[in-house]
């Protein structure tokens, strides 16, 4: 199964909300997936300032003075704020190539979650409640966001194989299905230079959008590509910096909902992940046609 | 009027009410609030009574129904009266995938669009949709009637038996083994009825309506392809 859950803000005063609206959404996705949750957030980029989210299986000794060991390394002050096994360090925005290099080489075990001018990925095993709780995701203000409900199918339960997956700067993907042709495409990606973490089928739809994207392809392009090249069920919902998309497949099997105010964009793997929100009762709502892609853009 | 907030009782007791009534009732008219997208609201009732849901409900709503009217005062999600026996279920909004799947019997009305799958294996159930119906819709469907006063999406009819559907709009394209068959006078009678009972008679003619049915090729046994099997 899996669960889908995505807002995307038109009315800047949601904009403190976002997090703990996302959070209720989530909650309420935990029957269609409750091994693993996750969320990427877009919360502004603060002048020159880039934002690298990481991991660590051992925070305490991983996290341990990183900010200075970064600064020290690329000569620019690096801000880290910890969340549970999670931190986001925000680097100088020139800086951000040789923050990551340094980062393999001072921290192999660390994982980067996500990259870029103003996303941050946190995802981790567990219900929802309890992964929403441990990053504090209620507290968290933004312009758009994405978060996913898992019930593996394709690969194993662990925090990496958790959605959202990030393939490019301030890129995120989520998805529920499962791809068919993933270990073909991914080798034809790797064979572009793409890198992947996982065996995961829905970090392959990740990187094949952020592929496009690197060729100079619209959003609405790359996600219209997934429709001819990628095999198999899927309802994908994107993030990049300024946007929020949809694309599901022909067949359709994967639900899909969607409500659109004045205020805001919402997408949910089922209605009842929408009956909180502001104005819901007067909202335009309605299910995402197949093979159809949808896109908004601030 | 028996008023249920299903926010506050819950689920599990408004389906045990409801199975609770067997034959005939004095608790006639039922009234659900909150529902929220709930799933499996009012599913497996056996009684000949009225229920109204305030809002719009999850999957497989007024499933297995038997007897009872069942009015959804918003949208429905995949599902809904799935394996309807009898009685009606009027919904005024929506409804998602698969709506009627398997019925064998009852009245099922969808005042807005239907998506994908709609009446997929029907085995009796009449179906009147006032708006369009998605992709795959009466996949192997077996006998009963689907009305549609809007368009039909791709692969209408798949692998059809004996069901028989109408389409008032454009059908985007015809499954295996469905073909266009002419309008014959027992047809608009049976139209008529059917529209009237769907309260869309106001808004179509029978007239209006192409038929559409199994060109019998795929279902019966073909002496021709005995290698094949």
């Amino acid at each position: 199964m899996c669960g889908i859950v995505g807002l995307f803000l038109k009315d800047p005063k949601l904009e403190p909300m976002l997090g703990a609206m996302l959070t209720d959404m989530l909650i309420t996705m935990t029957d269609r997936g409750p091994d693993s949750a996750g969320i990427a957030i877009y919360s502004g980029a603060k002048d020159g300032l880039g934002k690298i989210t990481v991991q660590s299986a051992n925070p305490g000794q991983d996290f341990k003075d990183l900010d200075g060991d970064l600064h020290h390394a690329i000569g620019q002050p690096v801000v880290m704020l910890v969340k549970s096994t999670h931190a986001v360090l925000e680097v100088p925005l020139g800086q951000m190539e040789a923050a990551r290099s340094a980062l393999s080489h001072l921290r192999p075990n660390v994982k980067v979650m996500s990259a870029g001018d103003c996303i941050e990925i946190f995802k981790e095993v567990g219900l929802p409640r309890d992964v929403a709780a441990r990053f504090e995701v209620a507290k968290m203000k933004g312009t758009h966001g994405i978060g996913h409900t898992r019930m593996a199918t394709e690969s194993a339960v662990t925090t990496m194989g958790a959605h959202p997956f990030s393939t490019g700067s301030d890129q995120c993907l989520v998805h529920n299905g499962s791809l068919s042709n993933h270990n073909g495409v991914r080798r034809e990606l790797k064979r572009l230079g793409m890198t992947f973490e996982t065996e995961n089928d829905t970090e392959v739809g990740a990187a094949f959008i952020s592929h496009k994207l690197q060729e100079g392809e619209t959003l609405g392009n790359a996600l219209e590509a997934t429709l001819t090249d990628l095999d198999g069920f899927f309802t994908f919902v994107v993030g990049t910096k300024n946007g929020f998309g949809v694309v599901r497949d022909p067949i359709a099997c994967k639900p899909a909902v969607m409500a659109e105010t004045d205020q805001y964009v919402a997408f949910g793997s089922e209605y009842r992940a929408l009956v909180n929100l502001p104005g819901i009762e007067d909202a335009r709502v309605w299910e995402p046609e197949p093979a159809t892609v949808y896109f908004w853009e601030h | 009027m028996q008023s249920f907030d299903l926010g506050k009782e819950g689920l599990r007791a408004l389906n045990s009410s409801l199975h609770g009534l067997k034959g005939q009732t004095n608790m006639t008219a039922w009234e659900v609030i909150n529902p929220k997208g709930a799933h499996a609201i009012a599913a497996g009732v056996d009684a000949p009574v009225d229920i109204t849901v305030r809002g719009s409900t999850g999957y497989y709503c007024a499933g297995m129904n038997k007897q009872a009217t069942i009015r959804i005062k918003g949208s429905a999600g995949p599902g809904v009266a799935e394996n309807m026996m009898s009685g009606t279920v009027i919904i005024d909004g929506d409804a998602s995938q698969y709506a009627g799947a398997t019925g064998r019997g009852g009245l099922l009305v969808i005042k807005g669009n239907a998506s994908s799958r709609c009446g997929i294996s029907m085995k009796g159930i009449d179906i009147v949709v006032h708006g369009s119906i998605g992709h795959m819709s009466c996949f192997m469907a077996q006998s009963g009637n689907m009305v549609v006063l809007g368009d039909a999406g791709e692969a209408l009819g798949d692998s059809l038996y004996e069901a028989r559907l109408f389409v008032r709009g454009s059908v985007k394209s015809l499954g295996a083994d469905c073909i266009e068959k002419e309008m014959r006078p027992e047809h608009i009678a049976l139209l008529q009825d059917l529209l009237k009972r769907g309260e869309a008679d106001g808004k179509a003619k029978p007239e209006e309506f192409r038929r559409y049915g199994s060109a019998r090729k795929l279902y019966n046994f073909n002496i021709d392809n005995a290698s094949a099997y």
